[in-house]
């Protein structure tokens, strides 16, 4: 490049993302003696981790003593609907106690029962009481501890840095990467021996999402670009309850903790309507009854339990019924009620954040009334393929952790499963890396084309003088995503997405940006749309391939699941590294389970 | 159909000027959807920080009518009518326009020793609530560093910045010295090096805390008292030369409230 300077960094083992993976991975690479670097988009600390509120599920077993790894394990594989990779499911279930202790070693303070453990709470699809959490901010707990473990080990941190593309050596290795810096829009190259990807998620490609700005699926976009390969894209989760009013925070998430700690939906007509949706496979351990849903919460052995915590699949898809047939609030959502259960001190002490956030935001007092609800794009299940042990993707050096991994969760994820996958996964990442490294095939060249390559593909919309705005096509692509590849699906509409993601693509080829290159928000959307496009791609590919409703895939064309693609995963790629290259769906066959694992799912089917 | 007007501070370290937006209004809005309706039509390079735009990750801290606020949280109806203006926050340098280089508080964060804690027993600590209670009040804390953008020993001192770490700071000191399980001393840390003397306790922090912290209630003046106590009370300072970090139970950590 000519008039481009680049600022060059080296590393064993590069971070991508500082969410509670990244974080995790980072601490696991230090202690191992390696030189290790982050890279975050946003300052340290705002993850998008943060938001996460409910808990972080680990079968500790303090609250019910009979729960175990191999109850947690079950759970997670039947909300998946079995569409998981069995060997993460298991390596969760097992390590998720440990990674909660840890963090009280490193400063965290859970709340606690009366004799003095973490306290832990129930949750959709969770047997017993197995999230471990702080009221209500549970992922502010979890990122600010690993943030400040961090801190204390010196490790560099290289804050609002964008980064556009993962490097090659020349042999097919990942060898860094290229960004820039947002404060002054300057270039960056970095290079290393592996990269670890926990970037997050990818829901801002929705219009109703709970995802802030930066969840625009770069990590999964630049595994593909990079030979990677992304399973089971169509598996994205609406979260059950998000805001619907005010409409400038709709979509805003409302944790299910609400429902963990007694709260009831409800429709126009005031029935609690949950009773009528519960599916086969969760009638034998659901409440029949509100009689009995209610003596749950105190006694899980007393009664089933409440059907407003099955998983959230099926919460969601409820929801949408009752919108749909008129039965719902004013806004276009359903009624989650907590005033009329709990007092209103417990819900203060319980729920800080709900009562802050509906009241500031909606002018809503939830001990009193109750809150206006509706489904919000919240999570994706699909992600990179990656080995379960090391988390080692197809590329050599190149590694993913968190959201942005595919498999633990299947066609569902369970809440809560979340916040304690980033810590299990993230430290496996970080032994991944040291142990690829350790192997001594680490990629030693860096290949300068890519990285100018990306370059001049990073400024060409200061080139072009009549080009569109970049918000104009992001808000088109959310509102086409929203109406076609949204919660309930079928194949005219998702045909239809992927003509129009076609068009996007030319779209984004022609957008052009104001102004310079330091901290210009117009540039940085402009330079997060390739992302966003490819990701959306593979959602709507693997959504009209698979012809069956699944967790969070659901075809109105085909309402019900096939058990011959539950023993599939689509996988996607493609060829030639470049963004709007065409996109591959391939077959792969789910990993088979050993007998005793299986013997766990089929003792009480 | 009703307008907001917008008066919103563009520049950068070499200086700017207010430009103003007139917009329509819609039903609900905080400063933050105004502001990005007016990145996405009117001026796309507007520079501002946020993320979550729920008030839990602490991004977008601004000046809304000269006042601290989350962007995010902040109902433009709750506003007094007329002009909104948004400036940066003053205490730090500017990046561009809303944005502004709070690299200040992650240096402080990288001179907070940390917690040193005795070996994990079998099965976890055993913490009871009402000893964690204190330090989760701090641990609140979003990191909008509001708090440090009022305080006026560096608000209006850039001076003092070497040698002063701010309420974030002395709420997650505050937070560490109460801690349960801590066995690090750092009391003459705080009194030396982070400047606690300076604070003299006219609260700026704590109304402007949008977590409600009572910084300084709750953390400054038990910090200075534990910090004094520490420093004139012979048979502490004996204990702190022969004990080098004296372990302190969790009731010792539940620190008197100010008289």
């Amino acid at each position: 490049m000519t008039d481009v300077t680049t600022e060059h960094h080296e590393y064993d083992v590069l971070i991508i993302g500082a969410g509670g993976a990244g974080l995790r991975a980072a601490i696991e690479a230090s202690q191992r003696g390696l030189k290790v670097g982050i890279i975050t988009k946003s300052l340290l600390g705002k993850a998008h981790t943060v938001m996460a509120e409910g808990g972080m599920a680990a079968a500790m077993g303090n609250v019910y003593p009979e729960d175990n790894w191999m109850v947690h394990f079950r759970d997670t594989m039947r909300g998946g609907k079995y569409l998981n990779n069995y060997r993460m499911a298991e390596l969760h279930a097992k390590e998720s106690p440990d990674r909660v202790w840890e963090l009280e070693q490193w400063g965290a303070l859970f709340d606690r029962t009366k004799d003095g453990k973490i306290l832990q709470r129930d949750f959709g699809g969770h047997r017993y009481a197995r999230l471990a959490h702080v009221g209500d901010r549970t992922g502010l707990e979890l990122i600010r501890t690993l943030q400040q473990k961090v801190v204390s080990m010196g490790t560099d941190v290289f804050m609002e840095c964008k980064v556009l593309q993962l490097i090659h050596d020349g042999e097919g290795r990942v060898a860094g990467c290229v960004g820039y810096w947002r404060a002054t829009g300057e270039f960056v190259t970095f290079q290393a021996k592996t990269v670890v990807l926990a970037t997050g998620g990818a829901g801002k490609s929705w219009k109703f999402t709970s995802n802030s700005w930066e969840s625009t699926g770069d990590g999964h976009a630049m595994a593909l670009w990079a030979g990677a390969k992304l399973i089971d894209m169509e598996c994205v989760q609406f979260h059950p309850t998000g805001m619907v009013w005010p409409l400038s925070v709709r979509g805003l998430l409302v944790t299910e903790g609400v429902r963990g700690d007694g709260g009831v939906l409800r429709n126009s007509l005031g029935e609690r309507f949950m009773f009528n949706y519960v599916a086969p496979m969760f009638r034998a351990e659901t409440a029949d009854s509100e009689e009995e849903a209610d003596k749950w919460y105190d006694d899980h052995s007393a009664g089933r339990r409440p059907p407003e915590l099955l998983p959230r699949d099926e919460v969601a898809r409820a929801i949408n019924t009752e919108v749909k047939a008129g039965r719902g609030s004013p806004h276009g959502g359903v009624f989650l009620d907590i005033a009329t259960r709990r007092s209103a001190e417990f819900i203060r002490r319980r729920l800080p954040s709900m009562y802050h956030q509906f009241m500031e935001l909606a002018g809503v007092d939830i001990t009193r009334e109750a809150m206006e609800i509706g489904p919000t794009c919240h999570y994706i299940m699909g992600g990179v393929q990656v080995d379960a042990d090391s988390q080692a993707t197809v590329v050599p050096g190149l590694f993913a952790a968190g959201e942005v991994g595919g498999g633990m969760h299947g066609a569902n994820r369970l809440g809560g499963n979340s916040l304690s996958d980033l810590v299990v996964f993230g430290r496996r990442a970080g032994i991944g890396a040291a142990e690829y490294i350790d192997a001594g095939a680490a990629a030693t060249s860096f290949d300068q084309g890519e990285v100018d390559e990306a370059i001049k593909g990073a400024l060409a919309p200061f080139e072009r003088t009549n080009g569109e705005n970049p918000y104009d096509v992001q808000h088109d692509l959310q509102e086409m995503m929203q109406e076609n590849v949204g919660i309930i699906r079928n194949a005219a509409e998702l045909e239809a997405a992927i003509v129009a993601l076609d068009a996007f693509t030319e779209r984004v080829k022609n957008v052009s940006v104001k102004g310079g290159r330091a901290y210009n928000p117009g540039w940085n959307l402009a330079t997060d749309l390739p992302s966003m496009i490819s990701v959306s791609k593979c959602v709507a590919n693997g959504a009209l391939r698979r012809k069956e409703s699944r967790g969070g895939h659901t075809r109105e064309d085909f309402p019900n699941a096939d058990p011959e693609l539950g023993k599939l995963n689509f996988a996607q790629s493609t060829e030639g590294g470049h963004w709007d290259d065409p996109v591959s769906v391939h077959e792969a066959s789910i990993l088979i389970m050993p007998a005793e694992l299986k013997a766990l799912l089929e003792e009480d089917k | 159909m009703a307008e907001v007007t917008m008066r919103v501070w563009r520049g950068d370290a070499d200086g700017g000027d207010f430009e103003t937006y007139t917009l329509e209004q819609n039903e609900g809005e905080v400063v933050l959807d105004v502001i990005h309706r007016i990145q996405a039509t009117d001026a796309p390079d507007l520079a501002c920080r946020w993320n979550c735009k729920a008030g839990k990750c602490g991004s977008c801290s601004a000046e809304v009518n000269g006042k601290p606020r989350l962007m995010c949280m902040t109902r433009m109806d709750t506003l007094p009518k007329g002009t909104v203006t948004v400036t940066p926050m003053k205490a730090f340098p500017i990046i561009r326009d809303l944005v502004t280089d709070v690299s200040f508080n992650y240096v402080q964060a990288a001179k907070v020793p940390a917690l040193l804690p005795p070996p994990m027993p079998e099965g976890g600590y055993r913490m009871f609530q009402e000893d964690v209670e204190r330090g989760q009040e701090f641990r609140k804390c979003i990191e909008c560093f509001m708090c440090q953008d009022v305080c006026h020993v560096i608000r209006d001192h850039e001076e003092n910045k070497s040698h002063y770490a701010g309420p974030r700071f002395f709420i997650r000191y505050a937070e560490l010295e109460m801690h349960p399980l801590d066995q690090n001393d750092r009391r003459d840390l705080i009194r030396e090096d982070m400047g606690l003397g300076y604070c003299n306790i006219t609260k700026c922090c704590t109304e402007v805390c949008p977590e409600h912290i009572k910084i300084t209630d709750n953390a400054i003046i038990p910090l200075k008292e534990r910090v004094v106590d520490a420093h004139y009370d012979p048979v502490a300072w004996l204990g702190r030369k022969i004990r080098r970090k004296p372990k302190r139970s969790a009731a010792d950590a539940a620190v008197q409230p100010a008289p």
